[in-house]
C-alpha cells in the first residue's frame, strides 16, 4: 500500500474512534458508575448520578460530546517494531485529530504559550501529545488514548520527596491533591499514582496508571495493597460527585512505579473526572483496527 | 432535584431581581430562564484587568463559566452543540470585581468559590450556583438559542457566547447573600476528614515496608 493511502486509512480510522471516545464511556467506567449510583443513598447526590446518567443517554441518542470540554489529545502509543508503517504513524494521529475537531466536532483546546493564541483545529506543538514505546516482537499498533480535560488536569501533581517521608509520605501526597483541586474536578475521581526517581518519570507512571482499567489491581501484592489503602481513605472523605457530599468518592485507584533512587522517593498524581475518556484501539499490520476499551456501551 | 423532575421546579427569570437573589439560600435547587452569557479566565482579566466590556449589557444577567462547543448553522449564526460548567475557582481572582463592574447577578459553573467572591455577592446582591460538572449535553438541550457572539479573537472556550435558556438547570445554589458557602463548609469537613484519614493511613502504614 502507497505510504499516503496508509496514513489516511490509520486517520480516518483513529478520527472516528475519537468521535466514539467523546461521545461514549469505556465499559469499565460505565459499569462501575453503574455500581456507584446503585451503591448511594444521600438523595442529592442520587440525583447528581441521575444527572449524570441522563447525560450519557442524551450524548448517544443526540451524538454530542459528553462533555463540551473533550480535552487535549493524548497519544500512548505501543509500536510494535515489526510494524511496517512506523513512519507514519505520527502524521496520521495528527490528521486525525485535525478530522476529529472538524467532524465530532471536538472544542479546539490547543493554546500557544507566550502568544496565547488558540489555534483553533487542536494542532500545535505539543498537541496531539504523543508518547511512544517500542513493542519488540510485535507487529501491530497499540494506541491508549486521553482527552486530558482541564478540570480534571488541574489536580495533577509531581513531586519528589526524601526516602524518609515513605508510603506516608506519597499518601499525604494524593491526599491534599484531592482535597485542594480534586474537588472541583467532576468527582467522582479516578486516580492514577506514579512513584520513582524524578519528577518527569513519577509523572508520566502516574498518567499511565490512569490509562489502567478500573477494577484491575497491580501485579505487586504491596502496591495493590497501596491502591486499597487511598482507595478506602479518599472514599472516607466522604466527598461524593460533584462534591455535595457522597458515599464512595473515587471509581479507583491505580499504582504503577519504576525503581526509585536511593535519595528520592518521586510521586506523580494524575485525575481523571467522572466522564474519563480513555480509549484503546488497535490496529494490526493489515490495517484492520478493533476497539478494545469499548464494546458494552457502543450498544447503548 | 432530578434532572427529570418538571414539577415544583422553581425557575427564575432574567433580568433578575436583586430581591429574588437575596432571597435564595446554599442548597436550594434552581432554573433559570433568560440570557446567558459565558465567560471564563480570559473574560474576566479582560473585564476587570483591561477594564473592557462587552457590548451587551449584563446588568441582571447570568454569568456561566463555560467554554461551550458550538458549531455554525446554515443560516449563518452558530449552534449548541455542548456546553456543561468549567472550574469556578479559577476564576476566584477576578470574580468579586466582575460582580461589582458588571451586575452580573447569579454566577453558574463548578466546584466552589472563595471568601472574596462571597463577600462580593453579599455586598452587591449576587448568588453563586453549580450544575453537574460533566453534564454538559442536559445543559445544551436547555439552550433555546444562541444569540451572538463577542471577543471572538479569544478563541471558542473563551469567547463571551450569549444565549436564551429555557429552565436551564439543575443549579444548585452554593453562595447566597446570607453567608452560606455550601461547597466551601463542605471542603471544611473534607479537611477534617482527611485530618483523620491521615491518622489512619499511619497507623496502617506502620509496618508497610
Amino acid at each position: 500500500m502507497e505510504n499516503i493511502n496508509v496514513r489516511e486509512r490509520i486517520a480516518g480510522c483513529v478520527a472516528d474512534f475519537l468521535n466514539i471516545m467523546s461521545k461514549r464511556l469505556p465499559d469499565d467506567v460505565y459499569d462501575r458508575l453503574c455500581e456507584m449510583k446503585e451503591a448511594e443513598t444521600l438523595p442529592s447526590a442520587c440525583s447528581v448520578y441521575d444527572c449524570m446518567f441522563e447525560n450519557i443517554r442524551e450524548a448517544v441518542r443526540l451524538d454530542r460530546p459528553i462533555c463540551q470540554d473533550t480535552g487535549l489529545i493524548q497519544f500512548f502509543v505501543k509500536a510494535g517494531a515489526k510494524f511496517p508503517y512506523l513512519s507514519e504513524i505520527s502524521g496520521a494521529l495528527e490528521q486525525a485529530v485535525r478530522i476529529a475537531t472538524k467532524k465530532t466536532p471536538l472544542r479546539p483546546n490547543a493554546v500557544l504559550p507566550f502568544d496565547e493564541k488558540n489555534t483553533g483545529d487542536n494542532i500545535a506543538p505539543g498537541s496531539p501529545w504523543i508518547e511512544w514505546e517500542i513493542v519488540p516482537d510485535s507487529d501491530s499498533l497499540t494506541l491508549e488514548i486521553y482527552m486530558a480535560g482541564g478540570g480534571c488536569s488541574l489536580p495533577g501533581k509531581a513531586v519528589v520527596l526524601m526516602p524518609s517521608a515513605g508510603y506516608e509520605g506519597v499518601c499525604d501526597v494524593v491526599l491534599e491533591a484531592v482535597c485542594d483541586r480534586g474537588i472541583n474536578a467532576c468527582p467522582p475521581l479516578v486516580i492514577g499514582v506514579g512513584i520513582g526517581t524524578c519528577a518527569d518519570s513519577a509523572g508520566v507512571l502516574s498518567k499511565k496508571a490512569l490509562l489502567r482499567k478500573i477494577g484491575s489491581r497491580n501485579p505487586h501484592p504491596k502496591a495493590a495493597e497501596l491502591e486499597k489503602i487511598i482507595k478506602d481513605a479518599v472514599n472516607s472523605i466522604g466527598i461524593g460527585p460533584n462534591a455535595l457530599k457522597g458515599k464512595e468518592s473515587v471509581l479507583d485507584v491505580n499504582v504503577e512505579f519504576g525503581a526509585h533512587h536511593p535519595a528520592t522517593l518521586a510521586v506523580g498524581v494524575s485525575f481523571g473526572c467522572w466522564a474519563t475518556r480513555r480509549g484503546v484501539l488497535e490496529i494490526n499490520r493489515e490495517l484492520n483496527c478493533e476497539i478494545l476499551s469499548h464494546k458494552k456501551t457502543l450498544e447503548l | 432535584m432530578s434532572c427529570e423532575n418538571t414539577e415544583n421546579k422553581k425557575v427564575l427569570t432574567t433580568p433578575f431581581r436583586e430581591e429574588d437573589i437575596r432571597s435564595l439560600r446554599a442548597g436550594d435547587v434552581i432554573y433559570i430562564s433568560g440570557t446567558m452569557v459565558t465567560a471564563r479566565d480570559d473574560g474576566h482579566k479582560r473585564l476587570v484587568k483591561n477594564g473592557v466590556f462587552p457590548e451587551i449589557d449584563l446588568e441582571g444577567l447570568a454569568l456561566y463559566h463555560a467554554g461551550p462547543i458550538v458549531c455554525k448553522n446554515d443560516a449563518g449564526g452558530y449552534d449548541m452543540v455542548s456546553c456543561g460548567p468549567t472550574t469556578s475557582m479559577r476564576m476566584e481572582k477576578f470574580q468579586a470585581e466582575f460582580i461589582e463592574r458588571s451586575g452580573v447577578r447569579l454566577i453558574v459553573g463548578k466546584g466552589g468559590m472563595g471568601e472574596k467572591t462571597a463577600e462580593a455577592c453579599r455586598k452587591y446582591g449576587a448568588a453563586h450556583g453549580v450544575f453537574p460538572g460533566g453534564c454538559a449535553v442536559v445543559a445544551a438541550k436547555c439552550v433555546e438559542e444562541i444569540t451572538g457572539v463577542e471577543w471572538e479573537d479569544l478563541g471558542m472556550p473563551e469567547a463571551l457566547w450569549k444565549f436564551r435558556v429555557k429552565e436551564f438547570g439543575p443549579i444548585i445554589v452554593n453562595i447566597d447573600t446570607h453567608g452560606g458557602n455550601m461547597i466551601a463548609d463542605n471542603k471544611k469537613i473534607f479537611e477534617e476528614r482527611k485530618a483523620e484519614q491521615k491518622k489512619v493511613l499511619s497507623e496502617k502504614l506502620k509496618d508497610f515496608h
